[in-house]
């Protein structure tokens, strides 16, 4: 036989054809495929914008002055203070964080304006509800910058010079430090690994639970027509969701692609293929779809906590360091990170390309030796 | 000899941690025979024929199926068999078509000899209208005969039917049996497991199975008679009671 007749005659076909039409029929998963990628981009993305928190602010203004007044306003042009009110005193304002009504309160003293003009250090007090530690620290750096930048201001009016010292930090590949543009290639990465480890193994197991896959390996299918077919359409799925998270992050959060697209796809099949082996791998292990879910979250969570997709891995234990290498995400991240926001090329990345081609390829042969056309 | 067995067993065994499903099985099916394989529920029907089948690697023992080994030659047995599993094992969210012509392709059958044997088996099994009918919302009986359609795509060699009637109605079943005779005729071997006693009758030759061992093999007439029982329905009873006495 030609090779064309051979792969006429490949058993593959048939097992596509059957997966894409049961792919098509299933409404539900198809749209949490598709739909989950804009729900979780909107909803990480969003969340993570409001870094400039509106915290509801009260004011005690015992000086009652002009300076206090710029301190106030001050605190509101930083964009974390909303300022809901006034109170007459310190028991008001207690009571109105317990109460949960305001977040922050500002405290002016009444010697605020003398201490300033004899040339003292005035004093002037931010409260913080710290039950919520993001709060928190958004009310703590609202309002360091607050006192800085009217510290200088006075600095200035009175010495008549500008501030001796000035530090300025400059972020690169994410100047507007926008924590949306660094989440959009990471959220790429964890919802792949999803689709391919959680849905590939529950698709699969799908098949033993219901009694279908005695059924099919009684017949001549050849093992890699039965793994293919099971596989390739996951592959189509994953790329899919990619794209539309792409556009949706350019059109969303004006995240930008600085690297090449075409590099980026092709990394990505690395990535597919070794959490599609780890897919395959939990499919030969379970027995049923809830066990399968079961595994898929054991293998999902290191994915998730230890690649640096949440935490920086810099900051993690050695230990954690080293179990986050062996994890495809984590090297995926840096391609993704690398070619979206920095534009970096293939010469960057080729240790993270090494390392993907043999995590796939460990991990494929592992599940596959592992595949057999038995039950029991 | 065992080249002109369609099915042939020595020594089969097979055990499930302390539980021994089938112990010792010695068989032999003659080609062209409609060969049927009783006994209790647990008694090691299943089990047997996943082993023919090659889904399950026996643990002791061996066997060939249409002259081929099945434990060292399991994908050549594949093409020469066909199976329906206990269980209903067809896509329910394709079509009767889809699923025809899916296990057609399986089977390697392409282009016009494809379409030619999905036409011939839609006119034999008389599926008319149901074509486009989803599987899974079809009824008992014709989930069985589009099981029996699947399995038979690729004119087998040999037949496994576990349990095809099971939970089907008495006309519906006498239908099934009268293509499980159409396909004899054809020359084609079919192993069938039952509870039904009339079935049972209709068989050629028959095996009963007891706690995973052989206890009987033969015509209707010659079981009835090694058990001096009336009916093969009175040597199952007889059976039955004989092995809780086992226990006991
Ligand atoms: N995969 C398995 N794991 C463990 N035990 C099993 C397995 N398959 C079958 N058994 C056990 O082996 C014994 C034989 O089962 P088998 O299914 O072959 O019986 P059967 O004769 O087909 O019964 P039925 O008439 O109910 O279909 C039973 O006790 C069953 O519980
Ligand atoms: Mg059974």
């Amino acid at each position: 036989m030609s090779l064309r007749e051979r792969l006429a005659a490949s058993t593959i076909w048939p097992m596509l054809w059957k997966e894409f039409i049961q792919m098509r029929r299933d409404r539900l998963t198809l749209g949490m495929m598709l739909g989950i990628p804009a729900v979780q981009l909107a909803m990480f993305g969003y969340a993570i914008q409001t870094e400039v928190r509106h915290l509801p602010t009260v004011v005690l203004d015992e000086s009652r002055s002009s300076e206090s007044l710029a301190l106030v306003d001050q605190l509101r042009n930083t964009g974390n203070f909303d300022i809901v009110g006034y109170v007459p005193d310190r028991k008001a304002l207690d009571e109105e964080i317990r109460a949960g009504r305001a977040m922050a309160g500002v405290v002016i003293p009444p010697t605020f304006l003398t201490d300033l003009r004899r040339g003292r250090t005035a004093q002037a007090q931010v409260i913080v509800d710290a039950a919520d530690p993001l709060a928190s620290s958004a009310a703590m750096s609202g309002a360091a910058q607050a006192g800085a930048a009217r510290s200088t201001a006075i600095l200035a009016q009175t010495t008549g010079r500008g501030p001796p010292l000035e530090v300025r930090v400059r972020p690169w590949y994410n100047p507007g430090l926008r924590s949306a543009v660094y989440i959009v290639p990471g959220i790429i990465g964890v919802l792949l690994s999803v689709t391919m480890i959680l849905i590939t193994s529950m698709s699969i197991v799908k098949e033993r639970e219901k009694g279908t896959l005695e059924q099919l390996i009684v017949t001549p299918i050849d093992k890699t027509s039965l793994m293919l077919g099971k596989l390739v359409p996951f592959v189509l799925v994953g790329y899919v969701q990619m794209t539309v998270i792409l556009l949706l992050g350019r059109l969303l959060f004006d995240v930008p692609i600085r690297g090449s697209l075409a590099l980026l796809y092709l990394l990505t099949f690395a990535f597919i293929v070794a959490s599609l082996g780890m897919g395959l791998f939990i499919s030969t292990v379970v027995r049923s779809q809830a066990q399968a879910m079961q595994m898929g979250f054991f293998f999902l969570l290191p994915n998730i906590l230890l690649s640096g997709f949440m935490f920086p891995r810099e900051a993690m234990p050695v230990a954690a360091q080293w179990l986050g290498l062996v994890l495809p995400l984590t090297h995926f991240l840096k391609v993704l990170r690398g070619i979206i926001l920095k534009g970096v090329g293939v010469s960057e990345l080729w240790t993270q390309t090494l390392v993907l081609v043999a995590l796939s390829t460990l991990f494929i042969v592992l599940s596959v030796r592992r595949f057999s056309k038995r039950i029991e | 000899m065992t080249d002109d067995a369609a099915i042939h067993a020595e020594g089969l065994r097979k055990t499930f941690g302390e539980l021994v499903a089938v112990d010792g099985l010695d068989l032999t099916v003659h080609r062209g025979e409609v060969f049927g394989l009783l006994g209790p529920n647990g008694s090691g029907k299943t089990t047997t024929i996943r082993m023919l089948t090659g889904l399950m690697a026996p643990g002791g023992g061996w066997a060939t199926v249409d002259g081929v080994n099945v434990t060292t030659s399991p994908e050549q047995v594949r093409r020469r068999i066909g199976y329906m599993s206990q269980r209903f094992g067809l896509y329910d969210d394709l079509t009767v078509e889809e699923n025809i012509r899916f296990y057609a392709s399986v089977y390697g059958l392409r282009g016009r000899r494809r379409a030619d044997r999905i036409s011939e088996l839609v006119a034999e099994l008389g599926f008319g209208e149901r074509l486009r009918q989803m599987a899974g919302t079809l009824s008992g009986g014709w989930k069985q005969r589009l099981a029996l359609a699947c399995a038979t795509a690729h004119r087998p060699r040999v037949l496994f039917l576990d349990e095809p009637t099971a939970g089907v109605d008495p006309a519906a079943r006498r239908q099934f049996w009268d293509l499980i005779y159409d396909f004899a005729r054809q020359g084609i071997t079919i192993m069938v497991t039952t509870h039904y006693m009339d079935e049972a009758e209709r068989c050629h030759r028959l095996a009963f199975l007891s706690r995973g061992h052989l206890i009987a093999v033969g015509t209707a007439q010659e079981v009835r008679d090694q058990f001096r029982q009336p009916s093969i329905e009175d040597v199952f009873i007889e059976l039955q009671r004989r092995d809780e006495g086992v226990v006991v």
